[in-house]
């Protein structure tokens, strides 16, 4: 697609006239199955059509018709990739981004979280963040669970799927591996990720599928109504634990980081200006991206994260990453994280002890130690729990391979015909 | 069929097989006759099984098998536990089962011998290695006297061979071969020899061994021998004075091939796809008897087929609706337990009203129940197996060759009518196969599929707006200005948005039953084979077609007057079936379960019926059907 045609289609996205005149309200019919041959080998995956569209159109639009050429996605970016660096590799001219908001991500539903949720401020810096990144709301899927944080879908005008307790990344693998072309966000909770969909995050990140995670840390089980969940404290009292959990907690990034995910992260629902960054890098990465949000249950578990949510307290209990920086916190940075052999420890700088002997974070490191590490710092130990970047490496992604091994599959045996299949092997005629 | 009834004597020569000489002595030509291979699980019956399948429908014969063993790869050695057994009938007239009784059985130790002696009709055949009938193999078998003497095998023509040494003499020559490589050719001498006793061409046979072995060309070597070597026994031994001819059946004109159930319904898949314009996107666990599906589809990456093996049975299923959201034809396929697994996401992709297809490939229940054995025992669990209302299309296979079109049809509803749709096999059409009348692709119908176009009037898109067969839109993400959230909580008709209104959760639930009831009204009426009204109507599905066709066609050849219907589809019924119950006095119900399809009927038509419920892990014999049937209209 040329350069000047790609601005345009943009900007009737923005103002909401995509319409061409090919494109009417009748549906389209598919009239003739693909030529997949015709289609070759497809050299990487994002440039696939989607399989809806049956190929007939190039790779357009499902239902383009005659705008097929305007609806495609910027090519590489597919549209479900932040276009930024793209698009500045293909052209030298300024791009004029779509001219979205905010609020052109907000669905018409009402947002029916209780006053003071922290679920609130995530949704706001998503729908913050969202218009910078240049791809279509068309473009952009959102796949949650069951529990408060996955209503999130049903308050985006994006496509969504609310789907069932704990499986949204299985959702999001099958909708990657079949369309990866898009962008898909997964909304999860700690006990809809951690408890009953512990497996299928333990895999989506395995797998290093293309999609951002975002797990929402309440610590607590809201939706029905207070129970504890994977991640509450040992001694926690609940309906459910009257005389305290007796369950040793889970935590989610030592597990991410355990299932070697390319990209991991945490940030906290207030510390809005650091979450926007946070969801930022994580739609960037190429690959899992797995985010961690400190989210306040006011209703069922108020202040669990006080101490790294409170302004006055939280530049002594957190440590905010930055990657090539030594590790460095406190009001005023004054204190620091080393290693002592193989364990870490805190320790005040001045007298001697400099910034120099301190750990220095690098996210790029393809060793996974010094990340899990990190995610082992934890307040009650008294360390500072680190916010921010904690990995972030590039590896081959799943819907990648998986559509390399389609297209080398072509090429080594053609387009694929079935009349050549039925007729494989030993047969017989009668006449 | 009983070989003394039909078997003619005649003087002709049987075909030469490429590579060997004419048999020189006498034929007997028969109109078909069933044989059975047995031995331990790690003797490779299956294998030679496959290849007596494959030469048979070569040679131009209706051939249908049982193969049948046990849920453990290697069972301990020369135990009743450990036997394999695949059994093949092969005729020159049209056949719909694999034999009730066997003229033939070839044992490879104790434990085979005495598990299928039972099979075999007296004066049957029956080739035993008597070299494994030392008093160590007894006791693995625990026996305590020997089946050989002790007047186990007495009704029977019993050909001794000495296998063991006659095999290592044959494949001594090749080099580079551990005894325990030689040994490991017996099963081809044995098949070989039974090659002979059919006479049976094994040049088919040849090209599968190089091909299979072509990087270890001394053990395709050794097979080779040892095929060649159990043949010219056949010819040379003196417990053979004659052979048997099979002539190839009357099939109508085509061109033909063998296909294994599971096999022709990842390719009915693949056809679905294509047809349809859309990409096929299969996400599955491993489980008995439905991987081959999966594994199947796997190597057919260049059709555009994607598969992911989940992690589980649950994220098999979630990823499959997942990849129906984006567009793709998604298809889960497992087995009764892992089916129990993906319930609620059954339930899920009810409520999105997306298409796609639920396979089961039921075996024997319940929880693992006899994993390598066949059961149709998931009719209810796909009738009513998820929480709620939630009524699903099902539709089900009756032969491994209709495994092909069932993929076909079922793919056609469930885009018609938005619907993930259940299609049911089991293991013994799965693993079962028969010649198949290769289609070709221009002359199968297309697959209509349609997906909204972009709108951009600003206003929401109305993802549960219906047309007149109650089916939504199916819009995909991609597309500009359709943007819309689904989810499993109850939706507001037409707008989708979330509803608690509990005068819209009535409507909805109304319209996704009848929406499915509708389906009828766009299948095929009901064919009855036979009279049309009177006094006993067999009522089948699935994959007791077989035993079920061929018990009605003897009972009816015998002056009775019975009727049969075969289902295709179980939900919903079609149109016609109360009119078709309502013609005749009785109804009989054979199922391998203990009654639910006759449950279902009862209760929809208030019709009597009568079963035939067998659950052993085996399909129905003819004499079983038969048996009944005449018990019925006596
Ligand atoms: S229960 Fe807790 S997590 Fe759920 S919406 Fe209310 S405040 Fe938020």
């Amino acid at each position: 697609m040329s350069y000047s045609r790609l601005e345009s289609w943009w900007r009737r996205v923005a103002l909401g006239q995509q319409e061409t005149e090919a494109d009417g309200d009748a549906p389209v019919a598919l009239a003739e199955p693909p030529d997949t041959a015709a289609r070759g080998p497809a050299p990487v995956a994002l440039a696939e059509p989607p399989p809806g569209n049956g190929g007939g159109a190039a790779a357009g639009h499902p239902g383009r018709d005659g705008a097929a050429a305007l609806a495609e996605p910027p090519p590489g970016n597919g549209g479900g990739r932040p276009v930024e660096a793209d698009v500045a590799a293909e052209a030298a001219a300024p791009v004029k981004l779509p001219v979205l908001k905010a609020a052109d991500f907000a669905s018409d539903q009402d947002v029916r979280w209780c006053p003071g949720c922290g679920d609130y401020a995530i949704l706001a810096q998503m729908k913050k963040m969202l218009p910078s990144l240049g791809v279509p709301r068309e473009n952009i899927v959102f796949i949650s669970g069951i529990g408060c944080s996955s209503r999130f879908p049903y308050y985006m005008n994006t496509y969504g799927i609310h789907s069932i307790h704990g499986r949204a990344p299985a959702f999001a693998t099958g909708l990657k591996a079949a369309r990866p072309d898009l962008m898909v966000w997964v909304i999860t909770g700690d006990g809809d990720g951690l408890s009953i969909g512990g497996n299928h995050l333990m895999h989506a990140i395995r797998r290093n599928l293309d999609v951002n995670i975002v797990l929402f840390n309440n610590r607590i089980y809201g939706l029905t109504k207070g129970q504890y969940s994977p991640t509450s404290p040992l001694g926690k009292k609940t309906k459910t634990s009257p005389m305290g959990a007796i369950d040793n907690p889970l935590h989610p990034l030592s597990i991410a980081i355990g299932c070697e995910a390319t990209f991991v992260a945490r940030s906290i629902d207030t510390h809005i200006k650091h979450l926007e960054k946070v969801l930022r890098r994580a739609a960037e990465h190429r690959g899992t991206a797995f985010v961690e949000v400190y989210q306040n249950c006011n209703v069922f578990n108020d202040n669990a994260w006080q101490y790294a949510s409170d302004r006055r307290t939280k530049s002594e209990h957190t440590i905010e990453l930055e990657h090539g920086a030594p590790l460095v916190f406190g009001h005023d940075r004054q204190k620091g994280i080393r290693l002592n052999g193989l364990e870490p420890e805190v320790v005040a700088l001045g007298n001697g002890t400099t910034e120099a002997g301190l750990l220095v974070h690098d996210e790029k490191a393809s060793e996974p130690s010094l990340a899990y590490l990190l995610s082992r710092l934890r307040h009650e130990d008294g360390f500072p729990e680190p916010i921010g970047v904690f990995r972030a490496i590039d590896a081959p992604r799943y819907e990648e391979e998986l559509a390399a091994q389609v297209a080398s599959a072509r090429a080594r045996s053609g387009g694929g015909d079935l009349n050549a299949l039925f007729n494989s092997g030993e047969t017989w005629t009668v006449s | 069929m009983t070989r003394e009834s039909t078997a003619a004597v005649s003087t002709e020569a049987p075909p030469v097989s490429p590579g060997l000489p004419a048999s020189t002595k006498e034929t007997i030509r028969l109109d078909g006759a069933t044989v059975r291979l047995a031995g331990d699980s790690g003797d490779g019956m299956q294998v030679v099984g496959g290849q007596f399948t494959n030469t048979s429908a070569l040679h131009g014969n209706d051939v249908a098998t049982f193969p049948d063993f046990p849920a453990e790869i290697r069972a301990p050695r020369g135990t009743l536990a450990g036997v394999s057994g695949y059994q093949v009938q092969f005729a020159s007239r049209d056949i719909f089962t694999p034999g009730d009784t066997l003229q033939a059985l070839v044992a490879m130790n104790p434990a085979a011998l005495v598990t299928n002696v039972g099979d075999l009709e007296k004066g049957g055949i029956l080739i035993v290695n008597d070299e494994s009938f030392k008093a160590k193999d007894l006791k693995l078998a625990r026996l305590e006297t020997n089946p050989l003497e002790d007047g186990t095998v007495d009704d029977y023509r019993v050909i001794k061979v000495r296998l063991d040494t006659l095999n290592r003499e044959a494949v001594r020559e090749v080099e580079g071969l551990s005894s325990k490589l030689q040994d490991r050719c017996k099963n081809f001498f044995a098949l070989g020899l039974i090659y002979w006793l059919f006479g049976r061409g094994i040049e088919p046979t040849l090209r599968f061994v190089r091909e299979k072995f072509g990087n270890k060309p001394e053990v395709a070597a050794a097979n080779e021998k040892a095929l060649r070597a159990g043949w010219y026994y056949g010819e040379t031994t003196e417990a053979f004075d004659h052979s048997y001819q099979v002539e190839p059946a009357r099939l109508a004109p085509g061109t033909y091939r063998n296909v294994i159930g599971n096999q022709a319904l990842a390719w009915g898949l693949v056809t679905a796809a294509k047809l349809s314009g859309k990409e096929l996107y299969i996400g599955s666990y491993p489980i008995t008897p439905a991987s081959p599906v999966l594994e199947e589809l796997s190597a057919l990456k260049h059709f555009g087929v994607r598969t992911v093996q989940a992690e589980d049975e649950i994220a098999a299923i979630c990823s499959a609706i997942g990849a129906a959201f984006g567009g793709a034809m998604a298809v889960t396929s497992s087995s009764g337990p892992g089916i129990a697994l993906k319930g609620e996401a059954m339930g899920l992709g009810m409520i999105l009203e997306l298409p796609m297809l639920v396979i089961n490939i039921q075996r024997g229940g319940p929880s693992t129940g006899l994993p390598t054995k066949t059961e149709q025992s998931d009719l209810l669990q796909a009738m009513f197996g998820r929480n709620g209302e939630s009524p699903l299309p099902i539709i089900a296979a009756r032969s491994p060759s209709d495994c092909f079109e069932v993929a076909l049809e079922a793919w056609r509803i469930a885009t018609r009518f938005m619907t993930p749709v259940i299609l049911l096999s089991d293991g013994y059409i799965a693993n079962g196969s028969e010649p198949w009348e290769i289609p070709n692709m221009d002359d199968l119908p297309r697959i209509s599929v349609e997906h909204p176009a972009p709108q951009a009037n600003g206003k929401p898109f109305l993802p549960y707006e219906r047309n007149e067969r109650l089916a939504r839109p199916w819009a995909l993400p991609g597309t500009p200005g359709m943007m819309h959230r689904v989810g499993g909580l109850e939706k507001e008709d037409v707008t989708g948005n979330v509803s608690y209104d509990p005068e819209n959760h009535q409507h909805m639930t109304n319209v996704r039953a009848e929406r499915v009831a509708r389906i009828a009204d766009d299948i095929p009426l009901q064919a009855v084979d036979g009279p049309p009204r009177g006094k006993l109507l067999v009522l089948s599905w699935g994959g007791t077609f077989g035993a079920c066709t061929s018990a009605v066609e003897e009972c009816r050849a015998g002056g009775l007057s019975v009727a049969h219907a075969h289902l295709r589809y179980l939900n919903p019924f079609p149109a016609n079936l109360g009119e078709v119950l309502a013609a005749y006095d009785r109804i009989l119900v054979p199922e391998l379960n203990t009654g639910q399809l006759r449950m279902l009927v009862q209760s929809r038509f208030l019709r009597e019926c009568v079963g035939l419920n067998k659950v052993k892990g085996k399909p129905f014999t003819v004499s079983d059907v038969v048996f009944k049937t005449r018990e019925l209209v006596a």
